[in-house]
């Protein structure tokens, strides 16, 4: 199962496809996503570079995953602690990324009082701790 | 009148007026020395806040204390040795890793238990127990401390125990203020559910696995009300402290799925739930793998499905929430609509296929047993015949619980009175761990952390209201209140003798919570205290008198057998064998290949030839029994023996039931049936039992335990020598004879 956290790219070619599978009035629906795509696309260049970083950073490794997995479609999962801490080191990393964009976003109130400093340190003990432990796993 | 003579002349008065001024001086010297006294005395008079501190730190210094004193009353009364079954085999492992160091006991193979098969110790354990105990040693004896290995093991859960009541604490400042922290703290530390598991000499994984459980959920909490990442990171740790701890971390990674999802369903979804599931569940999987005993359970088991299924919606929800926030509602309702649909589909197709391939695997027996009762008795003898797997009766919740078990419905309704994401989380907690602890006895000791917490949220709130409604100051009369005819004064709403009920309400409290304490120090004496490796029993006269045949059996084991001797016993007293007496065991109390223990059951149920056919195949030397005829030991192997033939019976079909029971009833007397009067654990039991005279009055062979005379009484055993009976019948050691010529 691939996360879907952001890239409008991606949004729009399933939801094309999707609609084609499911039958539904192609002018209406197409109609719609067109409209949802440009709203989508006009919403999101509006945010801060900042940002649009960290979901760089996010679709990177969202992407190295679904890139690993289907080579353990092909090759077999043996061994299995290998794939398993490659796989899980991109999605952690994706997860931690997206947590460090919510406490950055300015847009948040829950994380008005968390200084973006303490957020990133945070983020970077939190990789740390992710990659030594994947090292450990990779055997 | 010194003043009058001193205005007379002040030449002379200054003279003359020295003497009584000295006495005046003196009185007004020491009234300035007191004043400075006092002045110097208030300086050091503190605060409020630092008195409520002061009150604060000592009370917990006193809980820490209360906790672990109450779990010595074994190491006073008797001496500090290791209790039950299962704890001598953490201590006989903690031991190795002692003496071997660590890599040796992660890749230990266990050639002396399971023969022929032995034991892949280091990747079939929760090595966290022997890790802790193996580290608090080490760090006594670099302090010098010259501890003993045992003496550590045995404290080792007293002293979590006091770490318990101290997370308690923390725990409850979180859910509510420092109050219900510190009612928390106080019951915890003495709460007889948690005793029973914790009591000094009992070093079993649950003695720490609790407080890793509770330190866990502490800091999810923690993580969810504040939303960062640090102590996310903090509950990872905590929880891969309990899954190298204890199996029951399978209730952590199910409960937080059902948190999240009661959360996401009642609308109290916030970002620092994403931050704090999301880092558990990654970093706390990824952890937990590195486990040898859980592998890749936390990808491939049904049983940590559901942890993965929220992990996924979560993302999906999130998303979901984020395009809101970007687009308006009208094209929003269209993306939610294929979002849903897409999602659903998808996670439909992988849960079918998974569980098609049986890549997933289902739910294991252990714990489906949890949610279908009835399913071990039918289908896994061996899980059903454990007692403390049976369902609980009333009277052990009010055993183990006393008060809180009334505290518990008022701490509900306080909870949903002004519910927090907190207390959201302690009220699912409570609910189901006091449903799975209705199902066994065992898991009691899981829903008492619970159960105090929310007790503590009861007792607080109750005081807290009691005592703010004593301190308000009687208004008096209220003239300006037209129409309100009030004699006693207060507000609005207060009602008549509004302070001598509050003061009768805390009386009541007072009394309530100094029985709860009076309970559970008699519990704690009488009930789990005991170390059953020895047994205590008093004589007419009151004397009291000790039976340690167990360990004499064991001791006798290791002087008079050679090192290589493989002893045949049921598979309750294979740990013990293993660690005291140092020898060879066929089966022990892991259970971890039936067939092997089946076979023992068939033994022990077969006739004498017979069962000397399948010792011969394993290599028996010596066979074990525990006989309680003499002492009335009820726990002895003839009152187990059914469950040796059902679980015997569960894999050869040779073995039926019925043919041990006389008319459906299981007797050893006259009336027995007759393959019981003639199987081999009858005959190891009573041999040479119908000359003994136990009981004055009553003819010989008169069995105390069962209370009748036994059927059998003059009989020779065939194949098999009596090697070794303790000073009171408990325990019977017999070896096998070589097999004879040909004829």
């Amino acid at each position: 199962m691939r996360l879907r956290i952001c890239c409008p790219a991606i949004l729009s070619f399933s939801s094309k496809t999707q609609i084609f599978a499911l039958g539904l009035p192609r002018t209406l629906a197409m109609d719609d996503a067109r409209a949802l795509v440009t709203s989508l696309r006009s919403a999101y260049t509006a945010t801060p570079t900042k940002l649009k970083l960290i979901d760089l950073y996010v679709a990177y490794a969202v992407i190295t995953a679904i890139v690993q997995t289907l080579f353990m479609a092909v090759v077999g999962s043996f061994p299995f602690n290998a794939f398993l801490s490659g796989v899980l080191s991109c999605v952690g990393t994706a997860v931690l990324a997206v947590c460090l964009r919510m406490q950055v976003n300015k847009a948040n109130k829950e994380f008005k009082d968390l200084p973006p400093e303490r957020a990133f340190a945070d983020f970077v003990l939190c990789n740390l701790v992710l990659h030594l432990v994947i090292m450990n796993f990779l055997g | 009148m010194e003043r009058s003579s001193s205005k007379a002349g002040n030449g002379q008065a200054s003279k003359i007026s020295a003497s009584p001024d000295d006495d005046q001086g003196i009185f007004r010297r020491a009234k300035r020395s007191i004043d400075d006294l006092i002045t110097q005395a208030r300086r050091f008079r503190l605060k409020t806040k630092q008195q409520e501190l002061l009150i604060r730190v000592s009370a917990l210094l006193l809980i820490y204390v209360l906790a672990f004193a109450t779990r010595l009353f074994s190491v006073l009364r008797y001496e500090s040795v290791i209790h039950e079954f299962d704890p001598y085999f953490n201590y006989r492992t903690t031991l190795y890793l002692t003496q071997k160091g660590f890599y040796e006991f992660w890749n230990w193979f266990d050639y002396e238990s399971w023969y022929p098969l032995g034991r892949i110790i280091g990747g079939t354990l929760y090595p966290g127990l022997m890790v802790t105990a193996a580290l608090l040693y080490w760090t006594l004896r670099l302090l010098s401390f010259a501890v003993h290995i045992r003496d550590v093991c045995v404290l080792t859960a007293p002293f979590f125990a006091s770490n318990t009541a101290m997370v308690g604490y923390f725990f409850g400042k979180e859910l509510k203020d420092p109050g219900t922290g510190l009612v928390a703290a106080a019951f915890l530390a003495i709460c007889p559910g948690y005793i029973s598991r914790s009591v000094a000499g009992s070093y079993d994984n649950e003695g720490v696995a609790i407080f890793a459980l509770l330190l866990t959920f502490y800091l999810f909490v923690k993580a969810v009300n504040t939303g960062s990442l640090a102590w996310a990171v903090a509950s990872a740790f905590a929880y891969f402290y309990m899954v190298s701890a204890w199996g029951g971390y399978i209730f952590i990674i199910n409960l937080l799925p059902i948190y999240v999802l009661v959360l996401l369903v009642t609308g109290r979804y916030s970002l620092r739930l994403y931050v704090a599931y999301n880092t558990l569940y990654v970093l706390g999987m990824l952890l937990a793998m590195q486990i040898r005993f859980v592998g890749f359970q936390h990808v491939q088991s049904g049983e940590h499905m559901a942890a993965m299924g929220v992990f996924f919606l979560m993302q999906v929800f999130y998303l979901v929430n984020w395009v809101k926030s970007m687009v308006e509602p009208k094209l929003f309702q269209a993306f939610l609509k294929i979002a849903v649909i897409v999602t659903g589909g998808a996670g439909a197709l992988a849960l079918g296929v998974g569980m098609a391939t049986g890549y997933i695997s289902p739910w294991t027996g252990r714990f489906y047993s949890l949610l279908d009762p009835t399913y071990a008795k039918d289908h896994i003898p061996i899980i059903a015949s454990v007692s403390e797997h049976q369902p609980t009766a009333w009277s052990s919740f009010m055993f183990d619980y006393h008060l809180l078990l009334f505290l518990f419905p008022a701490g509900l309704f306080f909870c949903f009175r002004r519910p927090t994401d907190a207390t959201i989380f302690i009220m699912i907690y409570g609910l189901t761990s006091l449903y799975f602890a209705g199902v066994m006895v065992r898991l009691i000791l899981v829903a008492t952390p619970a159960v105090c917490l929310i007790g503590a949220i009861a007792v607080s709130s109750t005081l807290k209201n009691v005592c703010g409604l004593l301190r308000e100051k009687p208004v008096g009369k209220v003239p300006e209140r037209q129409g309100k005819d009030k004699s006693k004064g207060g507000s609005d709403q207060s009602i008549p003798f509004q302070r001598e009920a509050c003061i009768v309400v805390l009386a009541g409290a007072l009394y309530l919570l100094t029985s709860y304490a009076l309970h559970c120090t008699w519990v704690t004496s009488e009930a789990y205290s005991s170390p059953s490796i020895v047994l205590a029993a008093r004589q007419s006269n009151g004397d009291r008198v000790i039976f340690d045949d167990f360990r004499e059996a064991y001791f006798w084991l290791q002087h008079n057998t050679p090192p290589d001797a493989k002893v045949m016993s049921w598979w309750d007293y294979g740990y013990q064998i293993t660690a005291m007496g140092n020898r060879t065991v066929i089966v022990d109390n892991n259970t971890w290949n039936n067939t092997h223990i089946a076979t023992v059951g068939r033994a022990m149920s077969s006739y004498e030839d017979e069962a000397y056919e399948i010792m011969r195949s394993l290599d028996v030397d010596y066979v074990l029994v525990v006989f309680g005829g003499v002492t009335g030991y009820s726990s002895d192997d003839i009152n187990k023996f059914l469950w040796m033939v059902r679980i015997g019976g569960g894999v050869f079909p040779v073995i039926k039931e019925s043919d041990y029971l006389n008319n459906g009833e299981y007797r050893i007397d006259a009336a027995a049936a007759p393959k019981m009067l003639e199987c081999l654990m009858y005959k190891l039991c009573y041999y040479r039992f119908g000359e003994v005279s136990t009981e004055y009055g009553k003819p010989p062979g008169w069995d105390r335990a069962r209370g009748t005379v036994i059927g059998k009484k003059d009989f020779e055993l065939e194949y098999l020598d009596e090697a070794f009976t303790t000073s009171n019948w408990i325990v019977r050691i017999y070896k096998l004879k070589p097999p004879a010529n040909r004829k």
